[in-house]
Parts: structure tokens; C-alpha cells; sequence
């Protein structure tokens, strides 16, 4: 599909989603409230998704997101406690996830790694890690609640509370877009991956740029997983991370690595996801449908949205794979 | 090293993964406060001291012989099949349903019971098949969604069809009929071990000794040559998930029919989570074949039950083997690694 026919799509996605919203006020569900709850849905999906945009574009895969997601949650939560400060907490996180891209990074390009494994090595040590993290921390199985003012406050809008959080993430998006497509430094991102050797020839750093792509999209990625207990749920619990790592690389796919479309996918599955938590609490819905089926909404809709809209992709021709000077 | 010791160099390379991976994790414990040198004194001795022990490490292991499968099938075929988790669950499923509602004559309850478990987990793995196939879905995305769906409707059916009477914590628990028997009066190990070693078996002479199998290997290890050679990719694909649907199936049923003292689902299926995933460790360090992963499972299964007396008599926390696992997937991953330390050696 073309960028002129992703964006068409996903122009229709959001002209169902807005048909959708107004069928379902009619039902007795609120709208705004789903709006809401689609943003913050949205927020970690962009964060994760955008950072990876530009590092798949280098040609770089981090499959590891999962597990970037769920130990910089943690992470984060910790930090903030630490530092007293919901913010401090954010930055934790995005350090967290910056290092762990860094070490990715350094993985892929000096290791030559098999990306797709290291990525599945990190998802299995966040497994294992987090839950081990979370017992060491604070001695406490599987769960932590923190004190309610770390909360990063929502803003205050007609449409209701917005997280500060959410706007960074549509002004990264759209950064990111001009970045990649504006500078120079884009430009030498989008060459390393497509002609990696032309890059070197031409006296610039092939590893720097992907250990630079791979760090910035970890930090991204940690952001937005310390969003996730300190921006919307309030407390950290093992299983946080709850396949959205996965989401958002069906976001990068979806998107065909355009940091904007990224955007517009994850508001698409974040509206999805929020949609389950308003349907599993509307009266008259919630006694009908098992909450399980409900919850396999974001899942089935990231399944069905990658399986229609696939088709004919245009990736970097040297994604996925090491660079070897010749 | 003399001429005389020397081991196959992929036998050495798993091995310093895997040491490597314990190095790992014991820096991660002196980060928290513990003291390796006693915790892998007691992981080692939790897994081998006693003859108990032993037969334990390899009631664990049977499970991840055959998750480590499914995913080492379907990298034989090119393929990331990272599903078995789900699969599992609705192995699992499917061996609770019959075995714990339908009397049936007492050989006749188990056979049915886990070919219906294996059925279950080859019906999950074909939605990302045919995906990948008809629409070019990347099986790492779809396996994954796939896995989270099971978890909620494996959740749903339980609590909703299959829990016992009395009882919310896990299903009415396999009819004594319908129950591999036990080997050992010490230890969990049942007579499944010896279906699952059977189905390893099986796989390895098909993938080696058929014409099919052939071809899934062509397919996954040059998929140009395949096409030339006229081998079509999509059979190839829908054969390496359905068979480690099957094994991932059947691992499900291990632990519902094959494993005491419960018999039964656990309503957070919380004796089968995370075997599906450790089953990825276990297939790359077995070199992604049948029998080196039974090998591999044995390790795997020596880490997941010491651990277990790690926790207890060294008091570091168990779940920390599972990060060991995802480490030494992380350096199997690093080709680069074993290059330089042969550099270093001289070789």
C-alpha cells in the first residue's frame, strides 16, 4: 500500500472510530470518557512505536520493546519514588530504555547479532527480571501500588484530562517526522539503511548512527513504559506490559516506518484497548460479555487491522542485518 | 586443548552460553545484595543432589523438550514461531476438559485426552499459519496476539466450564482414568516423559527421514533454492506450526495429566504460564534440533527446580533464573562472541 493509501486508511480508521464513538453514546457509553481513555491507551503505543520508526529506518530491529515496556515501568516507578517526583520517574524510565537500546544497540552492530533473537533474549530477561526487580524492591509479589501524588497530574481540557505525557508523544511523532524528513541527520538515518556502505565511503560512522537510532528509540520506548504505572494505571504490576510492545511494532508495520502514521496507528489500538475498559464497565454491557472476551479487544483488533492493510510494504533494504565493511 | 577432548564446537559454544548466562546472573545478585557462589551451590545441589532430585529436574524438563520444539520447528522452516505459549494453553485446556468430564475405560482416557490437547494446540497455531501465509502477516506480531487472546479465553473457560465444584482456585482436577502414572512415589516425573521423548523422536526422523521434512528445511534454510526446487513454501509453513501446535499441545497436557499433585488447571494458569516462552531458550541452545533439545530441556529443567532450593536455602528469588534464561538467549544470539574469543585463543 501506498503512504497516499495508508493515510487514506487510516483517515477512514478514525472516521469509523468518531461513527463508532456516537453509535456507542447512544448505547449509554460516554464518548469523551472513551476518548480519554483511548488517548492514554495511545501514549506508550506512540512513544514505543515513533522511537522504533526511526530505528528500524537506520536498520535496526528491536523486537525487545515487551520487555523495555515492562522493566523501565518498574524502573520508573522506582525512580519517582527515589526522587519524590512523578517527572523524575518518566525521565527514570526513558534512561532505563535508553541504556537497554544502547545495549541492543552495541548487540546488533559491533556482536552482529541475530536482531530478532536479542530482542526475544530481552523480552525472556524482562520475564524473569521484572518480577525479581519488583520482589527486590519493595519485597512485594507481582504488585506495587505507590503514594497517589507521584501520579504525573492529567491537564485539565474541555474534553477531559489529558496527560501531559500524550501531547510530548504527538509532539515527538511529529518531530520525529521532521527529523527523519527535514535534516540532515534524517537523511543519514534513512541512508545507513538503505546503502549503509555508501554512508561509510562517505566518511560518516555507520555504527554511531544505528547505536544513536537504537538508543534514542529505547529511551522512547522507556518513557513511555514508565507512563504506564505513573501517568495512567497508578501502580506497577508484573504483567504490565501486557503485549504492548508487540502493538507497537504492529504500529511500526502498519505504519511502513513513517513516524506519523505510527501515530495515527497507535491511536487506533489505543482507542481499541480503550474502548475494552469502557465497555467492561458500562451497566447493561458488562453483565452480558465476560470480561475476558472484552480483553481480548485490543489483541484481535492488532490482528485484524495488520492482516487487512499489510499488502506491499517498502522497508530499509539492510533492515535486520549487521554491517560488515568489506 | 588436546586432539583427544575436544567436543563438537556447537556442544562447547551452548555450554559457554550458558555459563556465560550464570555469570551474568550472579552479577545481578551481588547487585541485590546476594552471594552467588551460595546460591548456584544450592541451585546445583536443588538439581542433581539426590536421585529425587534428578527425576524432578526431569519432570521439568519434559514440558520445555516439547515448547523448545515447537519453536525449533519452526525456525527449521524460517520461521519465528513464538506461539507456544498459547498453544500450550489450549493444550491444556482441551487435556482438562476431557480428562476431568468424560469417564472413558483407563488407557483409552489418557490417549484420548492428550491427542485431544495436541489437537487444540495445533487449531491455535494455524490463525498465524494461514495469516502468515494468505497475508503476509509477520508470525512474531500474530503469535504474540495470539498468545494473549488464549491466555483470556483460556481464563474465560476455565472459570466459566471447568472449574470444580467447591472450588474457584483451578479446574475439577483429571479423572484417575484419564492420569499418566506416576514413576517414581518421590518425585512429579510420570510416564509422559516417555510421549513426549517419543514425539521428539518422531519429528527429528520426519524432518530428517521424509520428503516433507526435506522440503521444511529447504524452505527455511534457502527459501530461493526451495522455489527452484519447486518446494511449495506455504505447505512448508503450515506443517512446521502445525507440528509444533501438536508439541506445544501435548506440553499442556503434561502438566494437566502427565504432573501431580493437582491434575488440574490452575484457574491463573499458573502451572502452565511461561513454559511456552523458556521453550525459546531451550530450542537455541539445542541448536534449534529435536535432540539437541532434549538436552537442552534437561539444563533448562536442572535451572527451573534448583532454583526452586535456591530460593529457599540462598534466598535468592527464583524468578531471577528466568532473566539467567533470557541472558543466555541474548549471547546465543551474538555469533560476533564465540569470533573474537577464538580470535583471543589463537585459533
Amino acid at each position: 500500500m501506498s503512504a497516499r493509501g495508508r493515510l487514506i486508511a487510516t483517515l477512514l480508521g478514525a472516521g469509523a472510530v468518531a461513527f463508532f464513538a456516537s453509535a456507542l453514546q447512544r448505547l449509554g457509553l460516554n464518548p469523551l470518557s472513551l476518548l480519554e481513555a483511548g488517548l492514554l491507551a495511545m501514549t506508550p503505543l506512540a512513544l514505543a512505536a515513533v522511537g522504533e520508526c526511526l530505528n528500524e529506518k537506520a536498520g535496526v530491529v528491536n523486537i525487545g520493546l515487551e520487555g523495555i515496556l515492562l522493566i523501565s515501568a518498574i524502573t520508573g516507578v522506582w525512580a519517582a519514588e527515589i526522587f519524590g517526583s512523578g517527572t523524575a520517574g518518566l525521565l527514570g524510565g526513558l534512561v532505563t530504555g535508553a541504556v537497554i537500546g544502547l545495549v541492543l544497540g552495541l548487540v546488533s552492530v559491533y556482536g552482529r547479532a541475530d536482531q530478532i533473537i536479542a530482542g526475544m533474549g530481552l523480552n525472556i530477561f524482562a520475564l524473569g527480571f521484572g518480577p525479581f526487580l519488583l520482589i527486590s524492591l519493595w519485597a512485594f509479589p507481582g504488585i506495587h501500588l505507590f503514594p497517589e501524588e507521584l501520579m504525573v497530574p492529567r491537564l485539565r481540557t474541555p474534553i477531559g484530562g489529558i496527560s501531559p505525557v500524550t501531547i510530548a508523544a504527538v509532539a515527538v511523532a511529529v518531530l520525529a517526522h521532521l527529523l527523519l524528513h527535514r535534516t540532515v541527520l534524517g537523511f543519514r538515518i534513512l541512508a545507513v539503511g538503505e546503502k549503509p556502505e555508501a554512508v561509510d565511503v562517505a566518511g560518516l560512522r555507520v555504527d554511531r548512527l544505528r547505536l544513536l537510532t537504537s538508543t534514542l528509540g529505547g529511551a522512547l520506548c522507556g518513557a513511555g513504559g514508565a507512563f504506564l504505572p505513573l501517568a495512567w494505571f497508578g501502580g506497577v504490576v508484573k504483567e504490565i506490559s501486557a503485549g504492548r510492545g508487540f502493538i507497537a511494532l504492529a504500529c511500526v508495520v502498519f505504519a511502513g516506518l513513517e513516524p506519523l502514521l505510527a501515530l495515527g496507528a497507535a491511536f487506533l489500538f489505543g482507542f481499541a484497548e480503550g474502548f475494552s475498559y469502557a465497555v467492561a464497565v458500562t451497566p447493561g454491557v458488562k453483565e452480558r460479555i465476560p470480561f475476558y472476551f472484552v480483553s481480548m479487544v485490543p489483541y484481535v483488533t492488532t490482528l485484524v487491522v495488520v492482516a487487512l492493510v499489510i499488502g506491499q510494504r517498502r522497508f530499509p533494504r539492510t533492515i535486520g542485518r549487521p554491517y560488515v565493511r568489506e | 586443548m588436546s586432539a583427544r577432548l575436544r567436543l563438537p564446537r556447537p556442544l562447547v559454544e551452548s555450554l559457554a552460553t550458558i555459563a556465560v548466562g550464570l555469570v551474568a546472573g550472579g552479577l545481578l545478585m551481588l547487585v541485590f545484595g546476594n552471594n552467588p557462589l551460595r546460591a548456584y551451590q544450592a541451585l546445583f545441589v536443588g538439581a542433581f543432589g539426590s536421585l529425587e532430585d534428578v527425576l524432578e529436574t526431569l519432570a521439568f524438563a519434559t514440558p520445555l523438550m516439547l515448547t523448545g520444539l515447537t519453536f525449533a520447528v519452526g525456525v527449521r522452516a524460517g520461521l519465528f514461531n513464538i506461539g507456544a505459549e498459547g498453544q500450550m494453553y489450549l493444550g491444556a485446556v482441551g487435556a482438562t476438559f476431557i480428562a476431568g468430564t468424560f469417564p472413558l475405560p483407563p488407557l483409552l482416557h489418557v490417549a484420548t485426552a492428550t491427542l485431544v490437547a495436541m489437537l487444540c494446540g495445533a487449531l491455535w497455531a494455524l490463525p498465524p499459519a494461514l495469516l502468515k501465509i494468505w497475508r503476509g502477516v509477520h508470525e512474531v506480531i500474530s503469535t504474540i496476539m495470539c498468545n494473549w487472546i488464549a491466555f483470556h479465553l483460556s481464563t474465560y473457560l476455565v472459570i466459566y466450564f471447568l472449574t470444580g465444584a467447591g472450588r474457584a482456585d483451578s479446574t475439577r482436577p483429571a479423572l484417575p482414568t484419564a492420569r499418566y502414572p506416576v514413576l517414581f512415589a518421590e518425585s512429579t516425573l510420570t510416564a509422559v516423559i516417555f510421549v513426549a521423548v517419543a514425539f521428539c523422536l518422531v519429528v527429528y526422523l520426519y524432518l530428517w527421514g521424509t520428503r516433507a521434512g526435506y522440503e521444511l528445511r529447504l524452505a527455511g534454510e534457502n527459501p530461493e533454492a526451495a522455489r527452484y526446487a519447486g518446494v511449495h513454501a506455504g505447505r512448508a509453513m503450515l506443517l512446521s506450526f502445525g507440528m509444533g501446535g501438536l508439541a506445544a499441545g501435548l506440553a499442556g497436557a503434561s502438566q494437566i495429566i502427565g504432573r501431580p499433585p493437582a491434575w488440574s488447571l490452575y484457574a491463573t494458569l499458573g502451572n502452565v504460564t511461561t513454559l511456552g516462552f523458556d521453550g525459546i531458550g531451550v530450542a537455541l541452545v539445542g541448536r534449534s534440533h529435536p535432540l539437541g533439545g532434549i538436552l537442552a530441556a534437561f539444563l533448562f529443567g536442572a535451572l527451573a527446580h534448583g532454583g526452586r532450593f535456591m530460593e529457599y536455602h540462598a534466598g535468592v528469588l527464583s524468578e531471577l533464573v528466568r532473566a539467567i534464561n533470557g541472558l543466555i538467549v541474548l549471547t546465543l544470539a551474538v555469533p560476533e562472541l564465540w569470533a573474537i574469543v577464538r580470535r583471543r585463543l589463537g585459533r
